[in-house]
């Protein structure tokens, strides 16, 4: 029990102490990175509640894609970040302003309880009778849930096609492989013969 | 302790030596290794020249599309655990939900593909 707690403050600390580098380093790969690791104590802190599926998803993609992905737009982005950091107190307000927000609707959900205490029965345990968390996600999420399932399914469709449409050039200075034409080219097609005469070009 | 914890306690055990091991390492070569300071070291050199411009370079925008092409599989991936499991539990309905979004995706896959965003150039 008291490793348990011992890893709760930890995770916890380390959590806390990394978003705020992440607002706060100097260079913006360094906030990347920082993020990766407030990424890594939260799926610390989802593994001590018992939500296994989530902490290993939030390792697999944000760790390993979101987090990329970050890094890449950092890098695609040609700021110069000491003239961007110098009107970091103009954005406070917007920025205070949405963390007002986040604070209330976190404290709506923990309000929620004292207002209607039939509402913690609604909270599923991660691990309910003994089923390990992937099972018991898996038993619901695609039959019960079945519609936002494939509501999931179709915002990934959508993504994937706004991502192509939105990035993808064609350039058409570049000469690509046609594997088709060239397997299909057909010596009547390319090659001619020619009788010429002596003494006379072609 | 419960006994999923208690599973997860040698991860634990490996995590904490592996931090105690690198900060370990990192501090011993600030102490034991002689420091020189100079700002002539960490600067870049360029065949004697001073540095033209910044080493900074933007990256090409497919290197961005690759990625969240990436992470749009990943998440059809991470779909398929909770399904694979259960699936002697979810019966024919699950089974068929899961072929419904698989296909979704499939068309998703084959428009990228014939769209060319697989190929670099």
């Amino acid at each position: 029990m008291i490793v348990q707690a011992i890893a709760f403050y930890l995770f916890a600390a380390i959590t806390i102490a990394a978003g705020f580098m992440v607002i706060a380093a100097r260079n913006p790969v360094h906030s990347v990175l920082f993020l990766i690791l407030a990424f890594f104590n939260a799926a610390g802190l989802f593994v001590l509640l018992g939500a296994e599926f989530l902490a290993m998803v939030l390792v697999i993609v944000y760790v390993g894609a979101v987090a990329v992905l970050f890094l890449f737009v950092v890098m695609m982005l040609d700021i110069n970040f000491t003239e961007l950091r110098q009107g970091f107190l103009n954005y406070l307000p917007i920025g205070g302003l949405v963390g007002m927000i986040l604070l209330m609707e976190l404290l709506l959900v923990i309000g929620s309880w004292v207002i209607s205490p039939a509402a913690a029965h609604f909270a599923m345990a991660p691990t309910p009778g003994g089923l390990s968390n992937t099972a018991a996600l898996g038993r619901i999420l695609y039959t019960q849930y079945a519609y936002l399932f494939q509501a999931a399914g179709l915002i990934l469709l959508v993504a994937m096609i706004g991502a192509i449409v939105l990035t993808l050039r064609t350039r058409p200075e570049v000469r690509r492989q046609k594997i088709g034409q060239q397997i299909g080219r057909r010596p009547v097609n390319s090659v001619a013969l020619e009788k010429v005469k002596p003494g006379q070009g072609v | 302790m419960p006994d999923l914890l208690r599973e997860y306690l040698p991860i634990l055990i490996f995590l904490v030596i592996a931090v105690a091991l690198a900060g370990i390492v990192i501090l011993a070569s600030y102490i034991v290794a002689r420091q020189n300071p100079e700002t002539e070291k960490l600067s870049a050199y360029e065949c004697g020249f001073a540095p033209f411009d910044n080493a900074r370079r933007q990256f090409d925008v497919r290197f961005y599309l690759v990625a969240i092409l990436f992470i749009i599989f990943d998440l059809e991936v991470a779909f398929l655990f909770p399904w694979a499991i259960t699936l002697g539990k979810i019966g024919l309905f699950g089974f068929l939900s899961m072929m419904a979004f698989l296909g979704v995706l499939t068309i998703g896959f084959i428009y990228e593909w014939k769209k060319g965003a697989l190929e670099w150039e």
